[in-house]
């Protein structure tokens, strides 16, 4: 398991400087150590964090969003009708609720079709791993940069350490 | 009828008026006709349009502020857009950004879509801004008052809350033409924000 102050870490050293997002269980870690870093802000909605992201890049932020991915639909209308046609790219951390259909009802359908849904919106993604963990990163940062869209790094039940058992 | 009815201006006409205050402050414009006449009435690279996402013109102003707390961010809503995004403004009173300007253009009308009444002609949306904790929140349709408040404004620590009741004319105005994509990166180079990303990527 990927500590939480790891990961961060390796956000932080691949180049990504504001952090946003609205709280899910699977990221409630990572949220932790970013808040005792004081470098979150805490957002009410996920269409309000990935706009105010959107506002971070345009003053000469490289954005996190952090949410859960039942919020990815509250935000796709921002990303469809900003980011992805103004070009403004945010690194997306979507914890992966639902993943193989082990998950409350609420989830099940999103957790099922999340990796569909980018595609059809055409935002590329990953799913986090402690191997490949540095990689991502750095894929990721490349990729906003380059591209100037937004990526999405999928993290599942288990692979990052939360505050909760 | 409104009490105010007969002094008021429209929105075109306060932007105007704003914008005779504004020199090179950015402002985030919310999509619909406000975006339309602020490209007609004073093109900027500072100014960033909207053209979709409606609802989410304080978030970004909100982001910017956060990331830029060296610059003045001024965001152009609407009624309808606040309506849409309420949640923001406790985001706002929360964060207490200092260097904030949220300006509502007040038409109690969906204008854009064919004038459908919005709920601001019921609730008002400065008691709301005021009950959420901006700093400064002041309501006004006279252009003498829209001038003084938003210069007092731009010169005071935030949030502030210029509440704008417009009537709902709009003006003959064309799409904004701009690539979305260009108007991006004129507005990061308006508020010299390539600058620092290029010197973290040599870094």
């Amino acid at each position: 398991m990927i500590e939480s102050d790891d990961f961060v870490n390796a956000i932080q050293d691949a180049g990504f400087d504001f952090f946003t997002g609205v709280p899910d269980t699977i990221l409630g870690g990572v949220l932790d150590v970013l808040s005792q870093r004081r470098v979150y802000i805490p957002s009410v909605r996920e269409d309000e964090a990935v706009a105010m992201a959107a506002g971070a890049f345009l003053g000469g932020k490289v954005p996190v969003v952090l949410m859960q991915n039942s919020g990815l639909g509250n935000a796709l209308n921002v990303l469809m009708s900003l980011h992805l046609i103004y070009r403004i790219p945010c690194l997306l951390i979507i914890s992966w609720r639902g993943f193989e259909g082990n998950d409350a009802p609420e989830h099940l359908v999103m957790g099922h079709t999340m990796p569909q849904l980018m595609e059809i919106i055409r935002i590329a993604h990953r799913t986090l791993s402690r191997d490949t963990m540095a990689d991502d990163l750095r894929w990721a940062r490349q990729t906003v940069m380059e591209q100037r869209l937004p990526v999405a790094l999928f993290v599942k039940k288990g692979v990052v350490k939360t505050i909760q058992p | 009828m409104r009490p105010e009815e007969g002094v008021m201006q429209s929105r075109a006409q306060a932007m105007q008026a704003l914008f005779e205050v504004l020199s090179d402050q950015p402002v985030i414009i919310c999509n619909g006709f406000p975006s339309r006449e602020a490209h007609k009435i004073r093109d900027r690279a500072g100014n960033f349009y909207m053209i979709g996402s409606m609802g989410v013109a304080a978030s970004i102003g909100l982001g910017l502020a956060c990331a830029r707390p060296d610059r003045r961010v001024v965001v152009f809503d609407g009624d309808g857009n606040v309506l849409m995004g309420m949640g923001t403004l406790a985001t706002i009173g929360a964060l207490q950004p200092r260097n904030l300007t949220h300006v509502v253009f007040d038409n109690e009308v969906y204008g854009t879509t064919g004038n459908q009444p919005s709920y601001s002609r019921v609730v008002r949306l400065d008691q709301v801004a005021k009950a959420a904790g901006y700093a400064t929140v002041e309501r006004v349709w006279e252009r003498e008052d829209i001038v003084y408040e938003f210069t007092d404004m731009l010169n005071s620590d935030g949030p502030n809350f210029l509440l704008i009741k417009v009537n709902e004319q709009i003006e003959d105005v064309d799409r904004v033409a701009l690539d979305p994509s260009e108007m991006t990166t004129r507005f990061r180079v308006a508020v010299d924000a390539d600058q620092p990303v290029r010197s973290r990527e040599k870094g």
